[in-house]
């Protein structure tokens, strides 16, 4: 099993640079991200065996994860639409 | 006391019902530690954002800059670290000390030649007056043209790209950090198992640290690509 994801990441990897060689605007860092937040996932739920933990201790990632996204969400919205700063 | 014979001595604190019930609190304990974790990578994260969206061309050419084998070569041995963290996290689970003593060993070492890489990766910068600073140079863009069709070339301004090796200093360095603190904690961990401290009862400090492995590999998941990959185009 951790073999399995350890060669599922290391794949991933191999993957993610190979893609960055080309060029696909916009899209290079979309999919390297998209790949960052699996292989990341992967490592969560296996790894550190949040997939097999408690209902309480996946709630208290989920929200602190969550609350990454707001932080990032909100400052981006101001940000990106103040073109003038 | 006849009831703790069965048990290994301390396995159980005495403020706690039942193994599960420490085993709970403890993993409950460190994920909270691990979102403040997150939280102030976080920061550093979204400091990584505005300024790409500012100065996009210069985080091209200060990515160009980096090179991307050390870093994917890194990725790979903390990768590899991770599993074998994983599996001295499962030998200490089903009490086979002679494996998590060499899992452990193993995971210290693939972190030591992580920190020996980004070892390199640095010097290299500091030679090249990389490292942001009074010292800080960028050779002109003109006369270092086109970085294999770098389309960033040409329009970019030194100070700029002096932003980017400063998010890139601190965020590795800060990622560094945490990886001697995570060794240094590995090798308590092997002192510990060597002399018998964990059973398949008591593995708790064990379990914990490979909490915060995993997560030391996780923020390298992320800042690989956004340092390394990423800006390799437009």
């Amino acid at each position: 099993m951790y073999f399995a994801i350890f060669f599922a990441l290391i794949a991933l990897t191999a993957v993610t640079v190979t893609i960055s060689f080309f060029d696909l605007g916009r899209l290079n860092a979309v999919v390297a991200l998209t790949i960052a937040v699996f292989k990341a996932t992967l490592v969560i739920l296996y790894f550190m065996h949040l997939r097999y933990s408690s209902r309480l201790t996946q709630v208290v990632v989920a929200a602190g994860v969550g609350w990454l996204f707001i932080m990032i969400a909100l400052t981006l919205s101001d940000y990106l639409t103040r073109s003038w700063l | 006391m006849a009831e703790n014979h069965a048990m290994t001595p301390h396995a159980l604190a005495h403020h706690f019902d039942s193994l599960d019930q420490q085993r709970e609190a403890g993993t409950l304990g460190m994920w909270v530690f691990l979102i403040t974790e997150i939280m102030f990578f976080g920061g550093l994260f979204l400091t990584y954002i505005l300024y790409r969206s500012k100065f996009p061309h210069e985080f091209v050419a200060g990515s160009h800059a980096l090179d991307i084998r050390l870093g994917a070569f890194n990725t790979a041995v903390l990768i590899g670290s991770s599993l074998t963290m994983a599996l001295a996290v499962y030998y200490s689970q089903v009490g086979s000390r002679r494996l998590l003593v060499t899992y452990l060993t193993l995971t210290m070492l693939l972190g030591l030649v992580f920190l020996g890489v980004k070892g390199i990766e640095y010097t290299e910068k500091f030679e090249h007056h990389h490292f942001p600073g009074a010292d800080f140079q960028w050779e002109d863009p003109a006369q270092a043209p086109a970085l294999d069709g770098n389309p960033g070339a040409g329009k970019v301004d030194g100070r700029h790209v002096e932003m980017f090796y400063w998010i890139y200093f601190a965020m590795t360095g800060l990622h560094a950090l945490h990886m001697i603190i995570g060794a240094g904690l590995i090798a308590v961990l092997i002192v510990l198992a060597v002399r018998g401290r964990f059973t398949a009862e008591y593995h708790m400090p064990v379990e914990i640290t490979g909490l915060y492995w995993h997560f030391v590999d996780i923020v390298w998941i992320f800042l690989f690509p956004l340092l390394y990959l990423i800006g390799r185009h437009e």
